[in-house]
């Protein structure tokens, strides 16, 4: 693997739901793949040029193959397409990672929320909950039955996963959920927009840390706290640029010559991480905590600008 | 042989047995003989001496180190077996003796507040300590390179930036002899360490504690992951004492090994003065070189098949980080030390989850030294004969005499 970067072969494509796939990847040499723990996602490069992020939802006591799932969307930019339309069994595609944002901690009791196809990163946490035999609850929301993946792996749970379509059940009941929760709990949420922004407000009583959510697509931030241009200092060359009110700093950096990973672009995946040495940031990215946005410790310049005059970088 | 092995198909077949007992006095001195006529005799071999498994090639060592699903740190990284003896007196790891799951989360604490990023904020300070250490040492005719430099530096700065209290601070090297000590057999350096460390196990006890420790620390800042919830304050106590144990004693001896390549190596010392920049390598090929840590045990989750040999479940495997080091099959000329050679892939931290996650704090102590050394030391000469320290875990010296000429 050099550089972060691998490619990895198509084993095995099944429809699992509606509208969503589960492939099986392995390293092409029959090697082992790289350690993950729940909540890990990869980076598919497609060959239609386009880079997504898949959270990992097989056993990593399986070293030598990873799964994920793959919902297509209505309105897919071309990922989802290209891998339900054109990806067949033995394509080579290239992976980047894996990387978490969306660890499992330590904690005495854990809620999972699903929203759809968000079941896939909470599903290896649901499996290493049990494990551990700390309590879990998971409630697990859809559009209807039949497009809900994984409904056979949690089945044997019984109770314990709530397994709730809109069509029949309707919305899950997530302040109960929540209210009722014991001390020490910990709430994991992957799903829509709506879903995690819900749970978010509904969390906001809780001891800081105890919301854990990960987000399918990038958040709503309101306008860039400034709309001037600002001075970025790359701290290992000394070099300063100027970041124009409409670029990325990691146009920027990259234009400057400095190497910098990238690869969502999104503030998604967590790839071009870099320390802010000086300076506050704009954090617009979905990734940190508010915790860890208030530590300025680190920003992710394809998306997360300066709110100071001059942001200096460890590049 | 080898072509014939592959020849037959013989999946599990058995081990050749070797003799000899690698926990001796003569084989911990001097274990390059043993660690040959252990690669020599297979890709696995069994240890009439202690009814264990052992590797000593490269590729199955790295190969089983990342294997965490099929060789587990959880029933014991020594040569006890839980499984099949009665309990034992040393609780485990908070860390190094955990598989996954619950390895996931302190792990993870302490690869964030140990990374190379994050330890920016000590270069200065410790280059600071390191020239006014040299300078006194440059004033002496002979030191010697264990207790005035090896062990004085990291004394110095690693407990500092822990940020535990000073008193005590010279403990650690105590309690973490034996600590290595007991992974081994229960030999007569077990038995001479015993009383000292179980007079200290009180004290250790109470390190750790988020009271104790100083707000700008490397263990506060572990214990700021309890915080939100990301380590439980059990987790946070048991990973910094596991750190202060595994920190101190190790990096010594790394230190002394790399005194002792340049000695064994004077025109390679002459390469790392015209360019400093080499310390980074210099440190790594000396781990490589040394393998301050020799050895460590695993345990087989099931029935394994290594090159042929079948393990089974539940047996005890003793990895030879040492022997794979210096494996020809890997590195050409081994037993050199050589600052032109690419260390990348040396098991001297082991591999994989495991992989020793206080390397990059033992890197910066040892560069920082390096470069102070590097500039101010024309020659390093030895200067009187070298006495080994004896452990069943960690190899190095217990005095190394040596003339520091400046220049």
């Amino acid at each position: 693997m050099i550089g972060g970067r691998s490619a990895l072969r198509v084993e095995e494509k099944e429809l699992v739901a509606e509208g969503i796939c589960k492939l099986r990847l392995v390293e092409p040499r029959g090697m082992r793949l790289p350690d993950w723990a729940p909540g890990a996602h990869i980076d598919l490069n497609l060959s239609n040029g386009l880079t997504r992020q898949y959270s990992l939802c097989g056993n990593r006591w399986d070293a030598m193959s990873y799964e994920i799932a793959v919902l297509l969307e209505q309105n897919s930019r071309g990922g989802s397409e290209f891998i339900h339309r054109q990806l067949q069994v033995g394509d080579l595609v290239q992976m980047g990672g894996p990387r978490n944002n969306f660890r499992l901690v330590p904690a005495d009791h854990y809620l999972f929320v699903a929203g759809g196809i968000g079941i896939t990163p909470l599903l290896p946490m649901i499996e290493q909950a049990a494990m551990m035999e700390v309590p879990w609850t998971l409630l697990y929301g859809g559009r209807r039955l039949s497009s809900m993946a994984f409904i056979d792996r949690l089945r044997p749970h019984g109770d314990r996963a709530v397994i709730a379509s809109r069509e029949t059940q309707g919305r899950l009941d997530l302040a109960a959920a929540v209210s009722n929760l014991p001390r020490g709990a910990k709430v994991y949420c992957c799903g829509p927009t709506s879903m995690v922004d819900a749970l978010e407000q509904i969390c906001s009583v809780l001891p800081p840390g105890s919301l854990r959510r990960e987000r399918f697509s990038a958040k709503i931030h309101p306008g860039p706290v400034r709309s001037t241009a600002y001075e970025v200092e790359l701290a290992r060359s000394g070099k300063v640029l100027t970041v124009k009110p409409g670029e990325s700093v990691l146009d920027a950096v990259l234009k400057a010559g400095a190497p910098l990973l990238a690869s969502c672009r999104e503030g998604l995946c967590g790839t071009c991480e870099t320390a802010v040495l000086c300076g506050v940031p704009d954090h617009r990215d979905s990734i940190l905590s508010d915790a860890e946005r208030e530590r300025n410790a680190s920003f992710y310049p394809c998306v997360s600008r300066s709110a100071s005059d001059r942001l200096v970088i460890d590049l | 042989m080898a072509s014939l092995s592959q020849a037959i198909p013989t999946i599990g077949r058995e081990p050749p047995v070797l003799a000899g007992d690698p926990f001796s006095e003569a084989v911990l001195t001097s274990p390059f003989e043993f660690q040959h006529a252990l690669r020599e005799a297979g890709p696995v071999a069994y240890l009439s001496s202690y009814n264990v498994y052992a590797m000593g090639r490269y590729n199955e060592v790295r190969a089983a180190l990342v294997n965490w699903q099929g060789f587990e740190s959880g029933n014991g990284v020594g040569l006890f077996n839980p499984r099949n003896e009665t309990p034992y007196r040393r609780p485990p790891s908070a860390i190094l003796e955990l598989d996954p799951p619950t390895h996931d989360a302190p792990r993870h604490a302490l690869e964030q507040a140990l990374g190379p990023r994050m330890l920016t904020g000590f270069r200065d300070g410790w280059a600071r300590t390191a020239e006014i250490m040299v300078d006194q040492l440059l004033k002496r005719e002979v030191i010697d390179a264990v207790s005035d430099l090896a062990e004085a530096f990291p004394l110095k700065v690693f407990p500092e930036a822990m940020g535990i209290p000073e008193e005590g601070r010279e403990n650690l090297l105590v309690y973490s002899d034996h600590n290595f000590n007991s992974f081994g057999p229960n030999n007569a350096l077990v038995e001479k360490g015993r009383k000292a460390f179980t007079d200290l196990v009180g004290w250790m006890g109470k390190q750790g504690s988020r009271e104790s420790l100083r707000p700008d620390g490397l263990g506060a800042r572990i214990w700021a992951k309890t915080d939100e919830g990301d380590l439980t304050a059990a987790q946070a106590g048991g990973v910094i004492r596991s750190l202060l144990i595994a920190g101190l004693d190790t990096t010594v001896h790394a230190l002394g090994a790399i005194i002792d390549a340049f000695l064994s190596s004077p025109e390679q010392w002459q390469l790392l003065r015209a360019e400093p920049t080499r310390a980074r390598v210099a440190f790594d090929e000396a781990i490589r070189w040394a393998s301050p840590v020799q050895t460590f045990f695993r345990t087989a989750t099931r029935d394994v098949v290594v090159a042929d040999t079948k393990i089974p479940e539940g047996e005890k495997i003793l990895m030879f980080l040492g022997a794979a080091n210096r494996d020809p099959r890997r590195w050409d000329n081994p037993d050199h030390f050589d600052l032109n050679r690419d260390p990348s892939g040396h098991v001297g931290f082991g591999m994989g989850i495991h992989h020793c996650v206080g390397q990059h704090v033992a890197r910066l102590e040892a560069e920082v030294v390096l470069h102070e050394l590097a500039r101010r030391v024309a020659r390093i000469e030895p200067a009187g004969e070298p006495k080994p320290h004896l452990n069943n875990t960690l190899r190095g010296w217990k005095t190394l005499p040596v003339r520091l000429i400046a220049g």
